[in-house]
């Protein structure tokens, strides 16, 4: 069955104290390569049967008022993944 | 002033009070924790406190709604998303926007709600330490005009509990602009900012002062011997504040 899935990150200029912490714990791990980390959250929204236009509209309207907050996140992708 | 029990009928009007006429809704949603604690506080003020149910679809005879602490649905999405859309809460949101300018107060998750309902503006993120936090607070009252400060002197130091994880208050800095200009800062964190909070905000108001919201607890600081050390009955203006407007018109 195909999925919608939504991508929402916290807009870019607030701070992520979530990302933060990340940040501070690779390098304890030896992963010494990464100056910034940012973490945000995936929604996977299962369709029974085909993904239409207006079923697709029903997902940006979901991502819009429930699955993000637009004071402090963006949706940042929403796509169809099949099977 | 009759015994108020520590369990029992917290609805039961206060006893000969003046300001029992005064019914204060109390809403309760799946994982809201201080909702007795708000009521008694209600009580002890002189109130009498009414029990409301998030799946309710009617209002009911109520003067005004405190929305109290917890972790309303787990704080799953983010803290008071899944709440803001309760039944209850689109009668909340058009009685506060009404001409009769509902009194709402939120408290912590009550607060979180608020923003989430874009009933109060910016929002609330996790702490900046990360850690869960419980502690005395000092706070400051920038304004004693709000339906529940009134009690209060303008620039009054309180000190009441403060407990959360998800505390940071945050908007642009237009928004923040805008709040300091209109007088609607209503609470700042006076000695520590425990939470990475903007401008040490611990509350805010809506512009007409009816709806308010803070993270910090009042009504678990209404009754000598419970509450912070010095005096421990702080938080008990924010409730006889709102009974006076109501009874008094003031």
């Amino acid at each position: 069955m195909p999925r919608i899935v939504v991508d929402v990150m916290p807009k870019p200029e607030i701070l992520d104290p979530q990302g933060k912490a990340i940040v501070g714990a690779l390098p304890r791990l030896g992963f010494t390569s990464f100056s910034a980390v940012r973490q945000g959250k995936r929604f996977e929204l299962t369709v029974d049967g085909e993904v239409t236009d207006e079923i697709l509209a029903q997902a940006r309207n979901a991502a819009e008022t429930l699955l993000s907050n637009p004071v402090i996140e963006d949706v940042v992708n929403i796509e169809v993944v099949e099977g | 002033m009759t015994e108020t029990p520590l369990i029992g009928d917290l609805a039961a009007p206060a006893a000969g009070s003046a300001l029992s006429g005064a019914r204060i809704g109390v809403v309760t949603f799946p994982g809201t924790l201080d909702d007795r604690d708000a009521a008694r506080a209600v009580r002890l003020a002189g109130g009498t406190a009414v029990p409301l149910w998030h799946a309710a679809t009617e209002l009911g005879d109520v003067d005004a709604v405190v929305i109290p602490g917890g972790f309303s649905y787990g704080d799953y999405l983010r803290a008071g998303a899944i709440a803001r859309f309760a039944p209850l809460m689109d009668k909340i949101i058009d009685a506060a926007k009404s001409d009769a300018k509902l009194p709402v107060l939120g408290i912590c998750n009550g607060f979180q709600i608020l923003t989430e309902s874009h009933l109060l503006p910016g929002s609330m993120i996790k702490n900046d330490h990360l850690k869960f936090l419980c502690r005395d607070q000092v706070l400051r009252i920038e304004n004693n005009t709000t339906a529940w400060t009134s009690d209060y002197a303008a620039g009054q130091e309180i000190t009441v509990p403060l407990k959360n994880q998800d505390g940071q208050f945050i908007a642009d800095e237009k928004t923040l602009d805008a709040l300091e200009a209109e007088g609607r800062v209503v609470f700042r964190y006076v000695g520590f900012n425990p939470n990475g909070s903007r401008r040490d905000i611990a509350g805010i108001s809506n512009a007409a002062g009816n709806v308010v919201g803070l993270m910090p607890h009042p009504e678990h600081a209404v009754e000598a011997g419970y509450g912070p050390a010095h005096t421990g009955t702080d938080g008990l203006g924010f409730f006889t504040s709102v009974l006076n407007k109501l009874v008094g018109g003031k």
